[in-house]
């Protein structure tokens, strides 16, 4: 029997609507698959390209961001500028090179478990078909830096401020 | 006593970063006052062997410009680390990849297949570059180019970073005259990896355009459209980084009727300058509706070398997948 | 003699890179000039706005950015098929003309006139710009400052900035000029003429005044009798900006004349394996290896072939100084490649007038500074005279202006074959059976190319402004006899 390959897929959700979605689903004990680990923030409109990209380039196989349906959000317009952003993301990632189906946004109210778990099913069954995103960064190099000598840094050991 | 030790390197670069600090004009009697300029392509003549001789750090400092492209750009970027007290990034080019960085959305390949079958080109045999070539003399050689550009700090640590494309010469000469200060022990160098001779914020925050509410309907391109010259660029429709940019450069680009291009690298704070800039446009766009947003970003030509014109190896992906 | 041991780091050093072979006897077997760097403009420029190519060209090279953002403004406007209003047109060529006196100040005084000013076996310590300074006097040097500072300064008035303008744009530039900057930039104008007339003065005095100077200038280890090209206008007189590239024979017959769209029936490019460039060559005659004549396709595009290549100057005092240096150099065409230095004195004086001439014209502050381009994009082709030579940009884009082929023959690149071919004369001259090859020998090699200015940053293929140089001598085991290293400037 060969392995099945299992995406790891990050998955950021907002406080009000999806995550509450999400803990219905685990509540009622929808089964949806466990591939997805769930970052929880206030809002959708938290969820800057930056955390996308890092995830994407540190291993995760696909992102899913959720949050509340659009006039539901509880910082009022803030998921509209997520709609607009995730539609820019989408087409710089179309542009690197990474498909469609690994970057995903799901709209899904605090009642819609079944929903949301139904999304997560299928994502993971599309990333899962599409296989490892296996992302590199440039090739690796030793950087020394004791040489510095005011202590300078490396890209390396660079840190991001969320 | 002898002088501090000056020395300036140029890897994939343009030749731009080295104009600019000649660009300094008087200001170079200053550097040649205060410094011993011991390495110096551009200006003057040099050995490597002299520097490859140097004892480790004696050369108090060195600007390195250029992107790393090739085993030689990062050979030299190891041995000036090594001889080097305060090695800085100097220009967009070693800090986040630059221009030649837009190398990392096509392949090593791409490139040299490209190069040697355009219109022009005279090549019925397909050849390519070969790193070594037998001569009927005897074998000679080439550097390996990388598959991917590299900033520098992806190959040695920097102490500081300098950006701009290239950075602009009064910031050079501010630059230089707070280094000869500290040598005197006159000022305090800023800590390790900062950003010098740029600003703490947006190359907004220096531009002179009024500035409304921004509410766009439509992008559109200098390509086919005329500015009016007092209006912000980004709320004419004009894909402006200026709010995802630090600055430092005085907003010459916008105030030139021209929309920032980003060379100054991403504003404070920010790693990846091109999911910045996403972020500033969405935040723009008047739209509530999926489908009119997606035709709004049509306008959007080229995402990702819009956002990522000078910083792609730089970004959080640091490539495009090939 | 001098010997210095390369490895393990030869193979990494410096941008450009000779290796002479001896034969057995000890003579030049054959020399080699590799370029290590290419940075693939014409592959990552695909995908991007035509609009941005002249801002993203001009990174090619920051030595000369102006000559690439003029050459891709003027490929943008051919791929909209605008034409450009006049005020635009004078405005570009008068930032270009001001680049033009930068550009050719700093080469004379900072890179290739060291040489002459400071002797050909001056010290290579002292033959930079601060022996320059040193050895005329600081007043000069205070000079030579000023008149890059004038330039830089009209750069950025109408370019917006000093290094990597970026003004132009398909139909024209996005801003014009002020009645006052005009004034300024004519007064920094009138200042450039004299400045140009006091260097010629000095060339005269140092160099021509100088026997040893004119036979070495005469000598013909540095000549090459190659075709010549050169821009010029419908009067046949030289001009950076824009007319056709006009091509003569090495008895200075005009073999013809074309216009931009017409480059590929008259150029093509020969590959070698061992370096990043290529080497441009007429297609009409052919690629018959590295040697010169009327039957090799090589040609040099500098300034010494600009002025042959042209019936005369468009300015009447850069005229007299063409007539002179025919007249002193024994008639047309001039073949001795160190003369390049002079000629490019005289297009410093003519980029001085000419800076005049468009500053003083009574459109130049005028609002009429665009056309917004209309038609649908298609494909264009812009060249200019860069300093360095004929710099061609041929874009095609899609409909909506992407660009998605881009074809770049660079200023330097086109000399690339002869250039290789001075080294090899030179070589040949200097390096003899038992010779000691010395530190003033390599100058001479190096003098053969520092003529040109090559800037191997211009050729998109490679790296940067003015190039770092090391000759490998070996003998004809291959082994490694000596390396001489030094930077060209
Ligand atoms: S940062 Fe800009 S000016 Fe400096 S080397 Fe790179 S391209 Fe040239
Ligand atoms: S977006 Fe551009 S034009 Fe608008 S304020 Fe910022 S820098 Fe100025
Ligand atoms: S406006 Fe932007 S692109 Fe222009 S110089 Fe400033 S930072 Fe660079
Ligand atoms: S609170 Fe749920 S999207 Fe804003």
């Amino acid at each position: 029997m060969t392995e099945q390959f299992e995406p790891t897929i990050v998955g950021f959700t907002c406080n009000w609507c999806s995550y509450r979605a999400a803990d219905l689903a685990g509540m009622s004990r929808i089964k949806y698959a466990p591939n997805v680990r769930l970052i929880r923030l206030m809002c959708s409109g938290r969820v800057d390209p930056q955390f996308v990209f890092k995830a994407l380039a540190e291993g995760a196989d696909g992102v899913l961001i959720s949050g509340c349906h659009p006039g539901d959000c509880h910082y009022v317009e803030q998921n509209y500028k997520t709609m607009r952003r995730f539609a820019l993301l989408k087409k710089t990632l179309a542009a690197l090179g990474i498909e469609d189906a690994r970057v995903k946004l799901v709209w899904a109210s605090a009642a819609e478990g079944n929903i949301l778990a139904e999304e997560i099913d299928k994502m993971v069954a599309e990333v899962r078909a599409l296989g490892p995103l296996n992302w590199k960064g440039s090739e690796q190099l030793t950087v020394n830096s004791e040489q510095s000598a005011v202590g300078g840094r490396s890209s390396a050991v660079k840190e991001m401020s969320l | 006593m002898s002088k501090p030790k000056f020395a300036m390197y140029w890897a994939a670069a343009c030749g731009g970063c080295e104009i600019a600090v000649l660009n300094v004009h008087e200001g170079i009697l200053d550097v040649d006052a205060n410094f011993d300029v011991v390495f110096w392509p551009v200006a003057m003549d040099a050995k490597y062997k002299d520097v490859e001789a140097m004892p480790d750090k004696s050369i108090t400092l060195t600007l390195f410009n250029g992107a790393i492209r090739n085993d030689e750009n990062a050979h030299i970027a190891q041995m000036l680390r090594a001889k080097s007290q305060v090695l800085v990034a100097f220009g967009a080019c070693a800090c986040e990849g630059g221009i030649p960085g837009l190398g990392n959305l096509t392949t090593k390949q791409a490139i040299l297949d490209t190069a040697f079958s355009t219109v022009s080109t005279d090549n019925p045999k397909e050849l390519r570059p070969q790193t070594t070539f037998k001569m009927p003399e005897g074998a000679i050689h080439i550097p390996t180019m990388y598959e991917t550009v590299k900033s520098l700090d992806q190959v040695v640590p920097v102490d500081y970073y300098m950006p701009g494309c290239p950075p602009e010469s009064h910031q050079i000469a501010a630059v230089v005259g707070l280094v000869i200060k500290a040598l005197k022990g006159e000022a305090q160098l800023p800590p390790a990896g900062a950003v010098i001779g740029a600003s703490q914020s947006t190359v907004c925050d220096e531009c002179k355009r009024a500035r409304g509410e921004k509410t766009i309907t439509a992008f559109t391109r200098m390509a086919t459209f005329q500015p009016r010259e007092d209006q912000c660029l980004l709320e004419q429709g004009i894909l402006c980084s200026g709010m995802a940019t630090r600055g430092g450069c005085d907003a010459r680009c916008p105030t030139a009727n021209m929309p920032c291009v980003g060379c100054y690298g991403p504003a404070p704070d920010v790693i990846d300058q091109g999911a910045r800039m996403m972020s500033a446009v969405a935040s723009v766009v008047d739209s509530k509706d999926p489908a009119e947003i997606d035709k709004i970003m049509e306008g959007v030509a080229d995402p990702a070398g819009t956002f990522y014109r000078f910083s792609m190896p730089s970004s959080l992906m640091r490539h495009a997948r090939t | 003699m001098q010997r210095i041991t390369i490895d393990p780091i030869t193979r990494l050093e410096g941008h450009g890179k000779i290796e002479i072979f001896l034969d057995p006897e000890g003579n030049v077997a054959n020399t080699y000039f590799q370029i290590p760097e290419l940075r693939g403009f014409e592959q990552f420029c695909v995908g991007r706005p035509v609009e941005e190519m002249p801002v993203l060209t001009g990174r090619i090279c920051g030595v000369c950015p102006e000559a690439h953002h003029m050459a891709a403004a003027k490929a943008a406007d051919a791929v909209y098929h605008v034409e450009i209003p006049r005020t635009a047109a004078k405005l570009r060529e008068l930032l270009y003309s001001a680049f033009y006196v930068t550009d050719h100040a700093t080469h004379f005084y900072a890179l290739g006139g060291p040489d002459f000013v400071m002797g050909p076996d001056a010290p290579v310590a002292e033959r930079n710009i601060l022996g320059v300074i040193h050895k005329v006097g600081l007043e000069i040097g205070g000079k030579v400052i000023q008149a890059r500072k004038a330039g830089h300064t009209v750069i950025e008035m109408i370019g917006g900035r000093k290094v990597h303008p970026c003004t132009s744009i398909p139909g024209g530039l996005s801003k014009g000029i002020t009645v006052e900057q005009r004034d300024e930039i004519e007064k920094m104008g009138r200042w450039a003429i004299e400045f140009a007339q006091f260097s010629l003065k000095l060339f005269a005095d140092i160099v021509l005044g100088n026997k040893a100077y004119v036979d070495l200038i005469l000598g013909d280890a540095y000549t090459h009798r190659t075709y010549s090209m050169g821009m010029v206008d419908e009067k046949n007189h030289v001009n950076f900006y824009d007319g056709k590239v006009s091509v003569v024979d090495p008895e200075g017959k005009r073999l013809g004349k074309y216009a931009p769209s017409e480059y590929t029936d008259w150029i093509a490019e020969h590959v070698e394996p061992w370096t990043y460039l290529k080497f441009p060559y007429l297609k009409k005659v052919g690629w018959k290896g590295f040697t010169d004549g009327k039957d090799s396709g090589v040609y040099t595009a500098t300034p010494l072939s600009r002025l042959n290549a042209a019936d005369g100057m468009a300015t009447p005092l850069a005229q007299a100084e063409y007539e002179k240096f025919y007249a002193t150099l024994g008639g047309k065409p001039v073949h001795q490649r160190l003369a390049t230095h002079w000629a490019r004195l005289i297009e410093l004086l003519y980029a001085a007038e000419r800076w005049v001439e468009l500053a003083t014209d009574p459109e130049i502050a005028s609002d009429n500074f665009r056309a917004v381009p209309t038609a649908t994009p298609t494909e264009g082709v812009g060249i200019v005279e860069a300093p360095r030579g004929t710099l061609t940009h041929h874009y095609w884009t899609d409909e909506r202006g992407i660009v998605t082929k881009v074809n770049l023959i660079v200023g330097t690149t086109n000399n690339y074959a002869p250039i290789s071919m001075s080294i090899k004369k030179a070589a040949e001259s200097f390096i003899k059976r038992g010779v000691v090859v010395s530190e003033g020998i390599l100058n001479r090699v190096e003098m053969a190319f520092r003529a040109y200015d090559p800037c191997f940053g211009c050729a998109t293929h490679s790296l940067p402004g003015q190039m770092p140089l090391q000759v490998t001598v070996r003998d004809a085991r291959g082994n490694v006899v000596d390396v001489l290293k030094q930077f060209c400037d």
